[in-house]
């Protein structure tokens, strides 16, 4: 990857710029639900990290593979038994928290597995997805590309109902990063942002 | 039959001689061997471009492209190698070779030993998967061939493989390990001693040295073919193809063959017992049954695995029960434990082990796309 398609890749991904933002030179990483690997190709050539994604899909670990990328394939939702303890310096969930059946229990495995999580996902709170609400529709956009009856997105959350979660199940979020589209969101987040990333740990 | 563009075309088979005695694991030292082998591609000019294909316990080195004297004898590992296939010649210069103790031309038990000017039968040594790495690199030494681009097998062929990385770390580049175990499970060597036991009792092996007997164990070998058969297959493959169809649409209430499946497991059963050695087939479930890289490290394989720098990829098939994908994971986590390059595929099908030796799609996809990063590593 060049840097022209590194610039656009983060202009079509801006979680993926803030992802980065937080990850050290040569850290190792475990992307969960990489699809064709690009967040962890975009890693390895910019940061130089040790990175495995984990993909379910046939097609996307073709992709990874093409892309250089080293994949296991695996289904998350039967946990991450191929992995031992403490063995990652960051577990990332890019986009795929949503579509987990067993969130929680993949969040555990998550602190188990890795130093630190990150998690990004589509904010379910995000004023567009609210009015499309009120109007009485399921809202369809960039982030919630699918109809109600093909969606894959079973745990759709707002960014308070997250940091319940997290609270409640003693994760201590570090960090939080909250866009639209690829500008910061600092004002009413949880009104104006449409995407949000989350660095956390175990609570101690 | 040769399928045209795609095929390697005629190929020969060569022949390399070893003075140098082989010291095997079991002790055994063996004088002086031949290995028989082919090659397909070219060789480039700083010979980082060499891949080696090992062979599973049937197998041998007629890999890929057929005989001028007899085209219909394929390689049989053709639908995977041969220019624009997934081991592409056009890229690469690819070995295969009959392994040591085989019955395709390589010295082994139905070979005359020259010192007693009598096949080996009995006397011939249990070679394990160590030695056949070791005598793989004297031919690689032979071949100019310092570093493998990439080293792979499916089954027996991928223990060679990985083998290779621990006992030479150093000369090979990517294993791909298919369909393979780090080692194999009670049951999976139950099985073998099931089809020893169907050799090692047949009136005619004579402990082995059935050759100056005049005959052969064909009814053992069979018999362990056929039980082998069984476990290659899955359950629903069988289902799919035989069913419980009757050969000849009615019950005749005797013993002679009545289901398809009967009939395909017999004819299967013959057509091996034909031509494959008894011995070999005894030597090569043993090497099989021995394999355990993690046996001298107290049972762990991370510790087996600390040596190797090769890069990996680990396939497995979800309806292979011989050797199934968890036994595969299992590779892919003591991998992981020391950081190596590793990716991991589990690939969707219903031919059970047999499926490494199929044509597949996303199977071949996968090969492809990792074999063409190997080859974008050295210059043409």
């Amino acid at each position: 990857m060049n840097m022209n398609e590194h610039l656009t890749l983060a202009a079509k991904r801006p979680d993926f710029a803030a992802i980065a933002a937080w990850i050290p030179q040569g850290a190792s990483v475990l992307d969960l639900g990489c699809g064709d690997g690009s967040l962890l190709h975009y890693l390895k050539d910019t940061l130089n990290v040790r990175g495995y994604g984990v993909e379910i899909s046939d097609s996307n670990i073709e992709a990874c593979i093409h892309n250089k990328v080293n994949v296991i394939q695996s289904d998350l939702d039967s946990g991450l038994s191929g992995f031992e303890n403490n063995s990652f310096d960051y577990v990332i969930l890019s986009q795929t928290l949503q579509a987990t059946r067993h969130t929680e229990p993949l969040m555990q495995e998550m602190l188990r597995v890795g130093r630190e999580g990150i998690v990004s996902f589509p904010n379910f709170g995000y004023w567009k997805n609210r009015v499309n609400v009120l109007r009485g529709n399921m809202p369809v956009s960039e982030d919630l590309p699918y109809q109600w009856y093909d969606t894959p997105n079973v745990h759709l959350c707002t960014l308070h109902d997250f940091e319940t979660f997290c609270s409640k199940y003693r994760m201590l979020i570090l960090d939080r990063r909250v866009m639209t589209g690829d500008s910061s969101i600092q004002l009413l987040p949880n009104l104006l942002g449409s995407t949000a990333v989350y660095r956390f740990k175990r609570a101690a | 039959m040769p399928n045209s563009a795609q095929s390697v075309g005629i190929v020969s088979a060569q022949r390399a001689q070893f003075d140098t005695p082989l010291l095997c694991k079991s002790g055994y030292v063996l004088p002086r061997y031949e290995l028989v082998y082919e090659t397909y591609g070219t060789l480039n000019s700083d010979k980082s471009n060499a891949i080696l294909v090992c062979h599973a316990l049937s197998g041998h080195h007629h890999v890929a492209g057929y005989y001028a004297d007899n085209p219909k004898n394929t390689g049989w590992w053709d639908t995977m190698i041969g220019p624009g296939k997934p081991i592409d010649t056009n890229k690469f210069f690819v070995v295969g070779l009959n392994n040591l103790g085989g019955c395709h031309g390589s010295t082994g038990p139905s070979s005359v030993n020259p010192e007693t000017g009598k096949p080996y039968g009995a006397t011939f040594p249990l070679v394990t998967v160590e030695d056949w790495v070791e005598s793989q690199a004297r031919l690689a030494d032979r071949l100019g061939i310092r570093q493998f681009a990439a080293i792979l097998g499916g089954s027996l062929g991928g223990m060679q493989a990985l083998q290779w990385s621990l006992s030479y770390p150093e000369r090979v580049r990517h294993v791909l390990a298919i369909a393979t175990a780090p080692r194999l499970t009670a049951e999976n060597i139950a099985f073998n001693d099931v089809a020893r036991n169907a050799i090692l009792t047949d009136p005619d092996f004579h402990g082995g040295n059935y050759y100056e007997h005049g005959v052969v164990p064909t009814r053992g070998l069979r018999l362990a073919r056929m039980l082998g058969h069984i476990t290659y297959l899955s359950d629903n493959a069988m289902a799919d193809k035989f069913g419980r169809t009757l050969r000849s649409g009615k019950l005749a209430y005797n013993y002679d063959i009545e289901f398809e499946i009967e009939s395909y497991l017999r004819y299967q059963g013959d057509k091996f017992a034909a031509y494959f050695d008894a011995n070999t087939y005894l030597l090569m479930t043993k090497a099989l049954d021995y394999f355990d890289p993690a046996r001298e490290f107290n049972d762990d394989l991370n510790k087996a695995f600390a040596r190797a720098k090769a890069s990996y990829l680990v396939l497995s098939f979800t309806t292979d029960w011989r050797f199934s994908p968890e036994r595969s994971r299992a590779i892919v986590k003591s991998l992981l434990h020391n950081r190596r390059n590793v990716s991991y595929a589990e690939i969707t099908s219903a031919h059970g082990h047999d499926s490494f030796l199929m044509q597949h799609t996303h199977y071949h996809n996968v090969m492809r796309a990792y074999l063409d990063n190997v080859a974008s590593e050295f210059s043409a």
